[in-house]
């Protein structure tokens, strides 16, 4: 079973649906007790990083998904939980993360062009930097969702990165840590795909 | 690199999509949930839910048939259509649409944008524009585009994108139902004043409406049709593969 941490951020209707439609048990929780049982995690989030932060703190679940991570089950960030899996964040001040993955998570206008809009609304390609589990199917003509306006740097075990007027990091992975900063849920047939391989995640 | 959106939008009153439509292969044409089924395979980049409905009964279907859709497809959904109040943001999203468009209701209530972006974020409010040309001047209208509301156009757009609006969708009165290419002059206007996402509406005709528009307009995002798409005669993937064709980046599924 996979647990879809509900921490009071975001609408999980989708993407527990898109675990239903690929055949997988899926529950939103924010019930320690469910996400410790649970084979792997989906850490979800939308919104401002500090809020998310603060909410996980809050409900005492920062340190239940620090430890499943420790014990080696396969933890999947999205989105904004991805962010989270790194050591800060730099949105509107400095915030501590997760810290499973090595990097920050800073503004993507530091990077790219001026004439460029942000966030970075919409279907992009990835460019995979290494191999990973969870892409396995895929090809890089493949496009996923995306919808961001910062984005982990510095970050030594990003497996994906989308083409934005620079490289931005689009996934990561480290051992059982694993994230996505675009929507698996929101990218059609591709970001099935990509649920699906981690829900086969060897344990 | 990002591709620029094909989006077409489903009316929908009382739980059926209206303008009837005929597709080979699809039994139930009136069902918004088959039609989405049928545009994401088809490869739409994301799919626009109207509420044409004026009844409080007819409105808990529309919800109901929402929730039925975001069961079965998994691209992003925008639903519009009789959104006055956070309640009406909060009924929708948590029947799972992604993003909420907002016409008349910003209109009304000026405070509708700025509060429903600061509770929900500004990526998931979308200020939808209904405009005309009135003397020479951009006007914006209300009620579907019945009444003049005498504000001007592109400021209207830009004040609801400084309020918090993530996203515009245009749709130009003058060209709408035309069929002879979507207003660029108007998109000009918007797009050069506003950096957020432009989507493009009223007037596409066939292909090449939508390779003039991201042609002559880099800045615009996406475009958005309806009935060309539900009569089929423009079909989505030979859309993509003619902007693939043309240099311009396009998903194709």
């Amino acid at each position: 079973m996979i647990a879809i941490i509900d921490y009071g951020v975001g609408n999980l209707f989708s993407l527990q649906s898109s675990f239903a439609a690929i055949g997988e048990e899926a529950v939103v929780t924010g019930e320690e007790a469910v996400i410790r049982a649970a084979d792997k995690v989906i850490l979800p989030g939308v919104g401002a990083f500090r809020d998310a932060a603060k909410k996980l703190t809050d409900s005492r679940l920062f340190t239940v998904v620090k430890e499943v991570a420790a014990e080696g089950k396969p933890l999947l960030g999205i989105c904004l939980g991805m962010q989270l899996l790194f050591e800060r964040s730099f949105e509107d001040g400095v915030y501590e993360g997760l810290g499973l993955l090595k990097g920050e998570v800073r503004p993507i206008k530091d990077v790219i062009p001026a004439d460029l809009k942000i966030p970075q609304i919409g279907w992009n390609t990835l460019k995979f930097t290494k191999e990973s589990a969870l892409f396995r199917g895929l090809s890089e003509e493949d496009a996923v969702y995306f919808v961001h306006s910062y984005a982990a740097m510095d970050a030594p075990d990003v497996s994906a990165v989308t083409e934005y007027g620079a490289d931005l990091a689009a996934a990561a992975e480290k051992g059982n840590v694993y994230g996505c900063q675009f929507h698996p849920e929101k990218s059609g047939n591709v970001g099935l795909r990509i649920l699906k391989n981690f829900a086969e995640l060897k344990i | 690199m990002i591709t620029k959106r094909i989006i077409p939008c489903l009316d929908v009153r009382n739980g059926r999509v209206v303008k009837g439509v005929n597709f080979e292969g699809l039994k139930d044409v009136d069902s918004p949930v088959s039609l989405a089924e049928y545009y994401t395979n088809a490869g739409a980049d994301e799919l626009v839910f109207y509420d044409i409905t004026a009844s409080a009964e007819g409105r808990e279907i529309f919800t109901d048939i929402l929730k039925e859709t975001a069961k079965h497809v998994f691209i992003p959904l925008t639903v519009g259509g009789g959104i006055n109040t956070l309640a009406d943001f909060e009924r929708v999203l948590s029947a799972g649409a992604d993003k909420v468009s907002v016409n008349s209701g910003a209109i009304r209530n000026p405070e509708l944008v700025p509060e429903a972006a600061k509770r929900y974020g500004s990526q998931c409010v979308v200020i939808s524009a209904d405009v005309k040309r009135v003397d020479g001047v951009f006007h914006v209208f209300a009620k579907g585009g019945r009444v003049d509301t005498g504000m001007e156009g592109v400021e209207w757009i830009k004040r609801c994108t400084e309020n918090g609006a993530g996203e515009v969708v245009l749709n130009s009165i003058d060209t709408d139902g035309v069929k002879q290419g979507f207003d660029l002059e108007m998109l000009q206007a918007v797009s050069d004043v506003v950096d957020v996402p432009v989507i493009a509406s009223g007037g596409a005709g066939c292909i090449g409406d939508f390779i003039t528009l991201f042609k002559a307009l880099p800045k615009v995002d996406a475009g958005l049709a309806a009935s060309i798409f539900h009569f089929g005669e423009v079909k989505i993937r030979d859309l993509k593969l003619a902007m693939k064709d043309a240099g311009i980046p396009a998903r194709i599924v």
